[in-house]
């Protein structure tokens, strides 16, 4: 009885008890989720134009954030440095196109994901030569992003909003108009849409797909670049993010793998459930059930859904 | 010009059916178990048989283990490690538990444990595939995980929250804990691994194998000539799991002596994962070439600047090591996307009709 | 099969003659392999350590020719704080005749300390590890000197009590760890104190896989509104915590961590940090000879990876004090064997007679630099007082006088321990070795 009341009424009438602190719980996971979204989102694109599972975009949102900071500490000016490592993200970009997706054209999904596993160790190594495998502190002033707080007043309290975090959710926005702009008002944006659809017809219509998958990679690199900043600037820019990309998996998963408002809409499912369920309910369990918490998420919405609350559904022939 | 069949007859289907039907080919196995079992344990030093060998082996049975439910029925797992970790746990809660009862039971029937939770969580398997099927069995892994470091109960409750081995022994020669020589543990685990992969090989070449392939290769049609998905799938993952656990009791009672949580990261889970790949899925034997490519291989590239007289940073070599695992897996996948087991075929067909190729 | 036959045998042909050339290691030097890890996601904590650990050690080297007039070979494994690596680092370095091995991680340290017996290759995990490893009697292998994380953890509760944990009585005590072995360790003993004492005890664990990833528990620490927040981090959870801090307004001089953030740590949050408390030992700051020697002899002949400006940091001259005790223990063990060339029987009686006081560290050039401390067969730990330092924004500054650990409740705590760790530990051997200081 008593386990059913802390269950179920306890957490209730806490957030009823204190408004501020479920407030500020809501908008801690809503920028989680954001984050989360921004990382699933990377996928999501390489994913619908070629196919690829890529499991190293949480490495290169490490890679483009440290490149960034590396090229700052040697002496580069930000705004160069920045220029510099959406170049570098390019070259990225170009160099996967050529050297691992040309020659694995056509083969099985799992090949391909196994190849970018390849590519994260590639990654990895490099980074860690090139920059040195110490922690590194974002430039967030150089890159004139806001630092301190706003406090909200509500009833019961107040709810700190972080001016990093609010930048990051608009960032995240405007990042998400832009995409949905490029997909649908230009040449490339619909050459990029009939290639998600059908490759071959796409294809046979004259649509270059090593072109196409150079764009989608470099874009991926380009929103692996904002996500690594705005983490960085959370904690720092380190390899043990990596670690934190893998949450963008129960994203993905949720918001079905080809679907870009999906990945937007499971990153904030994913990002808030964790946090209130971490919040409310984690203190029964002795704390510390995010690291699960996102996977049991999205598995329960997939056990009803089993293309994820968005994906296009799936149809099985013999 | 050695490696040819003929004059071989078959006069029996058991015969035809027969995993190694060339005469060539049971010779060539009867060699390498003669290596494994007299020459290693004879002429390999420490370093060989306790960093190499011990770990390479107990790997490679994970591989195949994994391989039973992802190269055979094609459901993809990223909880291996976790799995493993549930065998090394059960172990060390059984041993505890009947110290009397030898080591070396509890590490085959902690393969059981591990068997009924990947049950468990293999069940999800009936509705979602793929990718989705991945993500699902992530759950598996951080869940478990989780266990593992919150549960006290699971390590008796010890100060350092870590699995401790106690020393036990076997016909009055001593099996783990720190007086165990590395050739009797090398020994022990070799007699595992190899009584384990002759079990599989001919479960995979029976009526379950076509089974599970059948499913792997469309579960619909599989389903529409008479076989039960939910049998099929749930039999890969308790199986799949049993080879698991096993792996991961023998990996912290022969090999690491003690463990955190932390050995059972997902880390593992991608590392086995890997050497399928690599080997080759739906391969027993490219289970152990998976584990050469993945294990072995690194430590071979770290020695390497030794050997040859450069001396480079610890650091270096290793994040050199990182780089060129990445660029041999690319290359690898390249190479033969069907896996190093599918060029050892390859090559075995040639040499079949070498020197006139048709 | 042929070919994985000729693949396996090249691969062992290799091994073997990889061994080959090592057991010819000269005659006349003592070999000190340092494990470290300056890659991986702890690469943050890690390389500071390995440089300082292998700074003074090339240092003995450059100025004296080694140790007693035997030049030390100092080689470094990357163990990337992973316990399998470890492991191979050890099988590596073993057969040439290690006289020490410094694991760096707590999982390789309760990895090898079953084996250092067998071995004979004493273990030095300085202030972690095992805390029960300091009974001598039970582990004459094994030295986790100066404090173990149970002396840790009283120092800190008596600061924050001013003088006695008693006087914490009906307040709240947040505890914000690593969720590994390490940070849960302390755990039972906390849980004791605040029964005993009469605080109440919140805990927030950090998984490592969130260490970067730290809102959750801050929220909770917002809404438990602790008194006072140890802190048990280690590698990105140290930066991130102190961030997230900052950010949650939580008053930093409340804060204390363990000994094991460094300045990089507190300096990245940048002037939310200031007030920022965590325990030592040791001096920091590059204020002394012996450094001033490191400096000349080896950073500035490129004999070391050592950035310019790392020299001084805590975690820096944590792995000078690191290779201070190797040096001293290879000292003690010459002095009390007579040879020049001491094997690791003969260091682990080394470390088993440690006695650095004043004045020795003043012949050492590092005059104030530590409490002095004594190791015996029986305490292979020593239980130092530590101090309190706070950061001001840009250096550390010693917050408060050298602070005791509660012995009463350490001592019954670490007996248990090792009992323990015997009785479950079936056939662990009792203590055969002799000792010199009875």
């Amino acid at each position: 009885m008593d386990l059913l009341r802390a269950i179920f009424i306890d957490p209730f009438a806490q957030m009823i008890g204190s408004p501020d602190l479920l407030a500020q719980t809501i908008w801690e996971g809503f920028v989680g989720g954001v984050l989360y979204a921004l990382i699933a989102l990377g996928f999501v694109l390489i994913f619908k134009a070629s196919g690829v599972f890529n499991f190293a975009q949480g490495i290169m949102m490490v890679f483009a954030a440290l490149t960034l900071v590396g090229l700052h500490e040697k002496g580069v000016p930000a705004w160069v440095a920045l220029i510099l490592t959406i170049a570098v993200m390019y070259a990225l970009a170009v160099g996967i196109e050529r050297l691992v997706l040309r020659p694995l054209v056509n083969q099985p999904d799992i090949i391909l994901f196994m190849a970018t596993f390849g590519i994260t160790y590639f990654l990895i190594g490099l980074g860690e030569l090139v920059f040195g495998g110490n922690p590194k502190s974002m430039i967030t002033k150089e890159l004139f992003l806001p630092g301190g707080s706003i406090d909200l007043h509500i009833p019961g309290g107040r709810v700190q909003l972080q001016k990093l975090d609010i930048a990051a959710a608009a960032v995240a926005l405007i990042m998400v108009a832009g995409l949905a702009l490029f997909f649908q008002k230009t040449r490339i944006g619909r050459a990029l849409r009939a290639v998600a659809d059908d490759h071959q017809a796409a294809l046979s219509v004259g649509i270059s797909l090593n072109q196409i998958w150079v764009i989608v990679w470099f874009t991926a690199g380009v929103v692996a670049l904002a996500t690594g900043i705005f983490w960085g600037a959370r904690s720092d820019v380190s390899f043990a993010l990596q670690v934190v990309a893998l949450k963008a998996l129960p994203v993905l998963i949720l918001g079905g793998l080809t679907s870009v408002p999906g990945a937007i809409v499971g990153g904030l499912i994913i990002g808030i459930g964790e946090k209130l369920g971490e919040f409310y309910w984690g203190p029964l369990l002795g704390g510390g059930i995010e690291s699960w918490l996102a996977y049991i998420i999205a598995l329960a919405f997939l056990l009803f859904r089993p293309q994820g609350l968005f994906g296009e559904k799936i149809i099985e022939r013999i | 010009m050695f490696y040819r069949e003929a004059g071989q007859y078959k006069t029996t289907y058991a015969a035809d059916m027969a995993i190694f039907p060339i005469r060539q080919d049971r010779y060539g196995l009867a060699l390498i178990l003669l290596i494994a079992f007299v020459a290693i344990p004879a002429f390999g030093n420490q370093f060989l048989i306790n960093t190499m060998m011990i770990p390479f082996l107990i790997l490679s049975l994970a591989a195949i283990g994994l391989n039973l439910l992802t190269g055979y029925t094609g459901l993809l797992s990223l909880g291996t490690g976790a799995f493993m970790g549930v065998g090394a746990y059960a172990c060390y809660k059984l041993e505890t538990f009947f110290p009397q009862v030898n080591i070396l039971v509890w590490i085959v029937v902690s393969g059981f444990v591990s068997a009924l939770v990947g049950v468990a969580f293999g069940l999800p398997s009936l509705r979602i595939k793929g990718f989705y099927l991945a993500v699902a069995t992530l759950a598996a892994q951080f869940f478990l995980e989780w266990c593992f470091a919150r549960v006290p109960w699971l390590v008796n409750y010890n100060d350092s929250g870590a699995i401790e081995v106690p020393s036990e022994t076997l016909f009055g020669l001593s099996v783990t804990g720190p007086t165990a020589t590395p050739v009797t543990r090398y020994l022990v685990v070799l007699t595992i691994v190899a009584a384990m992969a002759w079990i599989a090989s001919n479960i995979v070449h029976g009526r379950i194998g076509r089974m599970w392939m059948a499913v792997r290769d469309m579960d619909i049609a599989a389903e529409l000539i008479g076989i039960r998905l939910l049998r099929a799938k749930l039999l890969a993952f308790a199986v799949s799991s049993f080879y698991v656990g096993v792996a991961g009791a023998m990996m912290v009672f022969l090999w690491l002596g003690a463990a955190e949580a932390e050995a059972f990261n997902i880390d593992l889970s991608f590392q086995i994962l890997f050497m399928i790949i690599i080997g080759g899925l739906g391969s027993i034997v490219g289970a152990f070439f998976g584990a050469t490519i993945i294990h072995l291989l690194p430590i071979a590239l770290r020695a390497l600047p030794a050997m040859v007289g450069l001396s480079i940073d610890a650091a270096r070599i290793d994040q050199l090591t990182f780089m060129i695992t990445g660029i041999l897996i690319i290359v690898f996948l390249i190479a033969e996307p069907h896996g190093l087991a599918r060029l050892w075929q390859t090559a075995k067909q040639k040499l079949r009709v070498w020197p006139f190729p048709y | 099969m042929k070919t994985m036959t000729l693949f396996k045998s090249a691969v062992g042909g290799l091994a073997l003659s990889l061994a080959a050339p090592v057991t010819a290691v000269a005659e006349d030097s003592i070999y000190v392999p340092l494990f470290t890890y300056r890659t991986g996601p702890f690469a943050g904590s890690g390389t500071p350590i390995a440089d300082g650990m292998h700074d003074y050690l090339a240092m003995l080297n450059e100025r004296d020719g080694g140790i007693g007039g035997v030049k030390l070979v100092v080689d470094e494994c990357e163990t990337g704080y992973d316990t399998k690596k470890g492991l191979e680092c050890y099988d590596a370095v073993k057969p040439k005749n290690p006289v020490i091995v410094n694991p760096w991680s707590t999982g390789i340290t309760l990895s090898l300390i079953p084996k250092a017996s067998v071995d004979k290759i004493p273990i030095l995990s300085m202030a972690y590890g095992l805390s029960a490893s300091a009974r001598g009697d039970v582990f004459p292998w094994v030295f986790n000197p100066p404090a173990t994380y149970w002396d840790g953890l009283s120092e800190i509760l008596k600061y924050v009590g001013g003088g006695s944990i008693d006087a914490l009585k009906g307040k709240t005590v947040g505890y914000l760890y690593f969720d590994a072995g390490y940070g849960r360790e302390p755990i039972p003993m906390f849980q004791t104190l605040a029964k005993e004492v009469g605080f109440t005890l919140k805990l927030y664990p950090v998984a490592p896989a969130n260490m970067q990833n730290q809102s959750a528990q801050w929220l909770d620490i917002r809404r438990d509104n602790p008194d006072f927040l140890v802190m048990y981090g280690w590698g990105a959870m140290n930066p991130t915590a102190i961030k997230e801090a900052a950010k949650a307004e939580f008053p930093m001089d409340k804060l204390v961590s363990i000994w094991w953030p460094n300045d990089a740590d507190a300096a990245s949050a940048g002037d939310g940090a200031k007030g920022f408390k965590m325990l030592n030992w040791h001096g920091t700051g590059a204020n002394y000879p012996a450094l001033a020697d490191i400096q000349k002899l080896v950073i500035d002949k490129g004999k070391s990876q050592t950035p310019r400006g790392e020299v001084g940091e805590v975690l820096y001259n944590r792995g000078v004090y690191n290779s201070v005790l190797i040096a001293e223990a290879i000292a003690q063990a010459q002095k009390i064997t007579g040879k020049k060339v001491v094997t690791g029987e003969d260091v682990r009686r080394g470390l088993e007679n440690l006695n650095l006081d004043a004045a020795r560290f003043k012949e050492l050039g590092l005059d104030g630099f530590a409490g002095s401390f004594k190791t015996t067969c029986a305490d292979h730990n020593s239980h130092s007082a530590t101090f309190v330092q706070q950061w001001d924004g840009a250096k550390w500054t010693k917050a408060s006088d050298l602070i005791g650990p509660d012995t009463a409740r350490v001592e019954p705590l670490l007996d248990e321990a090792a009992k323990a760790y015997a009785e479950k530990n079936a056939g662990w051997p009792a203590r055969s070795e002799p000792c010199d200081n009875k």
